[in-house]
């Protein structure tokens, strides 16, 4: 099979390696790609840019035979084709890099290499990809220890092992999705240098990352991506850093905002919260903020920037490495256990919904009323009373309106993303907590979900409760925010008034001050 | 002397049934394949073998093909079950376990095969070297299981890292993702290791009645199944390891008619008693020693399908 991809007609420099033709994929009633176009050119590096969620993986997962679109026609250097698995995708010459790398952890390195590239018998095999594989390493300037298992290698060591798997079974169309998220700067240095030289004899490369400065730099093509769509393809000499920057985040005209009438004290204090998490990763750098009743304040970055770390904080569930958290009339809190803060509160609406805020196998009236279960609302420890908690869960059904809900003691589980939302919400704000934390609580709703989302959101903080809001979508954070912070490598590195401009916010984002 | 000699040359046949057994749960969970339901295939082993005899006349060797046969056959419905419609692994392996219990005690009833004793599979004595002092009756006077299961588990251990086939297995197991990636059919893999594997265990099945009892009665597998799942913990996945727990346990096994033939005053039931505490003893100790599943696969129980999100 990698003698089939070697023995390809030898692609002719500037000629379509690769060219996606109206692409749709969808996952349930989720649209992940909408009629998208994409053209790769031999020779070239192309960028792929956009932010969480836009799309980049699932299309390239298409390339690369691991998502069968809706529909959209693929042609490899001129032919049209049908990739209907990761085989189909090697023998046309294509190998991607994963943003999670598929890679087997118990395996040595040699081991993960050989899987992907049979040759001959086993032991054949073997010695062939050890050569190969020195080969690889050498014309990249790589140095991996072959017989080190997978899993004691480092993440950057991992990604050459990797490339190597791919450049091995003969890819020259090159797929690398977020590669240099986990480098450092000196290392994604060496490492585009290493890409530009397998370019330059006449292969392709396909780099996704949401760093402009990468693309600018060393992309000979820009394409950006939002919302499923493909928004722009453009060389780097036509855009700039504020114009990508629009092409990432949007435009798109905001509804109106409706900034809160009395902002009030501090209710919620945080300073210098230090967090490293299980794996040694620092993920939380003094995150210091203060939230006031009747406000809602936002928290803007591109995911994976410790907003996941900063929530798990704040709600009890990790305690921090080092700083405190106050809350107003009960002094520090720091390091107080999920239940003690919801008693003292602070109510919660994480981003995982189906995963964190609900038990999918219980019903409706369970899951509404587990909070009141524990705090002796529906009788004691020996038994619960069940008609009570149906009604007040009945009751809560109606005034959040979640649709969908045929009797109270319907699985949780059944529900579609908004109405579970609004189940959460229902649940949350049923104590009327005066602190209220919610990460990306409308992400994957659409419209009219998302606006009884933040139409609750608007309520709670009018009825004097602090609340922040953590989304990487910036027109829900135009809409909503009292006040805005900026969080990027677990830092908050800037704040701004509500109403500041999109593109202000958007620099900020992606740290291109 | 004489009582140390006579147990030792006893161990083999009870280890038998308890290496074959690990070593083809062993295959199925390399795969991935959580199979809770050793027990039942090895009763339906066991039952098949004795019917194989009773009511078709069939030799030993032929039985011992018909106990492989007709748990490859169950274990296509498990398959189906666990891999195809992705149902949870642990309820379809217990799923399975009541039905075999169900299924073998009536069909053995209806049958009329409970309680019938036939004649067994008779010894080989390897001409020269059985008649070596010692390990000649312990190792080489046995019947031809026995050197079977010797030649599987060292086969297995070698094939499991020095063969495509083997290697694919695994990584099916450790990281379905990537085996996909890299275009290997992991349904297909899992398939194969499921029904392989359950062969093996059917013939571990078939050994309990047609070469030890000779004999069906209900539940005559008395919770080796059960036992099986804790030596193969026990033996990290690892086909030699296993086949030295399988010693172990046979070793127990063995040694409790003959304690009592020495007059040696110890509670018949506590003697009983001894593998199923050795098991216990063996989980406890593994979960304090590695804490977790050391040593097994990692997407142990995790069904796989290309596009769901995990
Ligand atoms: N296998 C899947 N199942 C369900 N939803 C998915 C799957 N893969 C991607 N999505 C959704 O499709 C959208 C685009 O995701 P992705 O392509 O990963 O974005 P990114 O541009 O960050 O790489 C997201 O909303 C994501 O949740
Ligand atoms: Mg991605």
């Amino acid at each position: 099979m990698s003698q089939a991809a070697r023995s390809r007609a030898p692609a002719e420099a500037g000629a379509p390696a690769l060219r996606m033709k109206g692409i749709t994929k969808t996952f349930g009633d989720f649209v992940a790609l909408d009629e998208v176009d994409f053209d790769l050119r031999n020779g070239e590096i192309h960028a792929l840019l956009g932010e969480n969620g836009a799309g980049k993986s699932t299309l390239m997962n298409v390339v690369a035979g691991l998502y069968a679109p809706d529909h959209g026609d693929i042609e490899v250097q001129g032919t049209p084709v049908r990739i209907s698995g990761p085989q189909d995708a090697r023998l046309l010459g294509i190998g991607m890099v994963h943003q999670h790398y598929k890679l087997v952890g118990g395996f040595t390195a040699l081991e993960n290499i050989m899987l992907f590239n049979p040759r001959g018998s086993f032991r054949q095999s073997r010695t062939a990809v050890r050569t190969a594989a020195a080969d690889a390493a050498d014309k990249l300037g790589f140095r991996v220890d072959l017989d080190a298992r997978m899993d004691r290698l480092s993440v950057p060591e991992q990604q050459r092992v990797e490339i190597m798997k791919i450049l091995i079974a003969g890819a020259s169309i090159i797929i690398l999705d977020e590669p240099t998220a986990v480098l450092t700067d000196a290392e994604a240095q060496k490492f585009f240098a290493a890409m530009r030289g397998l370019a330059e004899i006449g292969n392709s490369v396909v780099l996704v990352t949401h760093r402009l400065s990468e693309a600018l730099s060393y992309a000979d093509r820009i394409t950006v991506m939002r919302g499923g769509r493909r928004i722009r393809t453009a060389h780097p000499e036509e855009v700039d850093a504020d114009t990508l920057t629009e092409l990432i985040v949007g435009t798109r005209i905001v509804e109106k905002p409706a900034p809160s009438e009395h902002v009030g004290a501090p209710v919620l204090t945080v300073s210098g919260l230090e967090l490293t998490d299980a794996g040694g990763v620092v993920r939380l750098r003094g995150v210091t903020l203060d939230l006031h009743a009747g406000e809602i304040y936002c928290l803007a970055g591109i995911g994976g920037n410790g907003q996941t770390e900063l929530v798990e904080a704040l709600t009890g569930l990790v305690p921090p490495d080092a700083g405190r958290i106050d809350l107003a009339g009960h002094g520090k809190v720091t390091g107080l256990p999920p239940d003690r803060l919801r008693r003292l509160g602070l109510a919660c609406i994480p981003s995982d919904r189906q995963g964190q805020a609900l038990a999918g196998d219980l019903t409706v009236a369970e899951n509404f009323a587990i909070g009141g279960v524990l705090a002796g609302r529906f009788g004691g420890a020996l038994a619960v009373r069940r008609k009570p908690m149906a009604e007040a869960a009945a009751a809560a059904v109606r005034d959040f309106e979640v649709m969908g809900v045929r009797s109270a003691r319907q699985k949780a589980g059944l529900l579609s993303g908004g109405n579970a939302q609004k189940l959460v919400i229902a649940r949350e704000f049923s104590g009327a907590p005066s602190v209220i934390v919610a990460h990306s609580p409308s992400r994957g709703l659409d419209v009219r979900a998302a606006a009884a989302v933040h139409g609750h959101l608007r309520a709670a903080r009018d009825r004097k409760a602090a609340v922040l809001l953590i989304s990487e979508d910036l027109d829900e954070v135009l809409l909503l925010a009292d006040r805005i912070g900026v969080m990027r490598s677990g830092r908050i590195v800037a704040e701004f008034p509500g109403g500041t401009d999109r593109r202000t916010i958007g620099r900020a984002m992606v740290g291109h001050d | 002397m004489d009582f140390l000699f006579n147990w030792l040359a006893n161990i083999p046949p009870f280890a038998v049934p308890y290496a074959l057994a690990a070593l083809g749960l062993m295959i199925c969970e390399k795969s991935g394949v959580l199979n809770l339901g050793a027990e039942g295939f090895l009763l339906v082993g066991a039952l098949a073998g004795v019917g194989a005899i009773l009511s078709a006349g069939a030799s030993p060797a032929a039985a011992l093909g018909i106990a492989m046969l007709a748990t490859a056959a169950l274990s296509l419905l498990f398959a189906v079950m666990v891999i195809a419609l992705r149902v949870n692994q642990v309820i379809s392996g217990l799923a399975i376990v009541f039905l075999a219990q169900g299924l073998t005690s009536l069909l053995g009833r209806t049958q009329g095969w409970t309680s019938r004793s036939f004649s067994g599979m008779p010894r080989i004595e390897i001409p020269w070297l059985s008649d070596l002092p010692w390990v000649g009756r312990i190792l080489f006077s046995q019947d031809p299981v026995f050197y079977l299961t010797l030649v599987l588990i060292v086969f297995a251990a070698w094939a499991l890292r020095n063969t495509h086939v083997g290697m694919r297995l695994r990584s099916v197991g450790e990281n379905p993702e990537a085996a996909d990636a890299a275009g290997i059919p992991v349904a297909l893999y899992r398939f194969g290791a499921v029904v392989l594997g359950a062969a093996l265990m059917g013939l571990a099945g078939g050994y309990l009645t047609v070469v030890i009892s000779n004999i069906w009665v209900d539940n005559i597998t008395g919770g080796r199944g059960w036992i099986v799942i804790a030596l193969v913990i026990f033996a990290r996945w690892q086909p030699l390891a296993a086949l030295a727990g399988a010693v172990l346990f046979g070793g127990i096994e063995a040694v409790i008619p003959r304690l009592a033939a020495t007059g040696f005053w110890v509670p018949q039931h506590f003697l009983l008693m001894l593998p199923y505490l050795l098991t216990l003893g063996v989980m406890v100790w593994s979960s304090l020693a590695r804490r977790g599943r050391g040593g097994g696969p990692a997407a142990l129980g995790d069904p796989f399908l290309r596009e769901e999100r995990r």
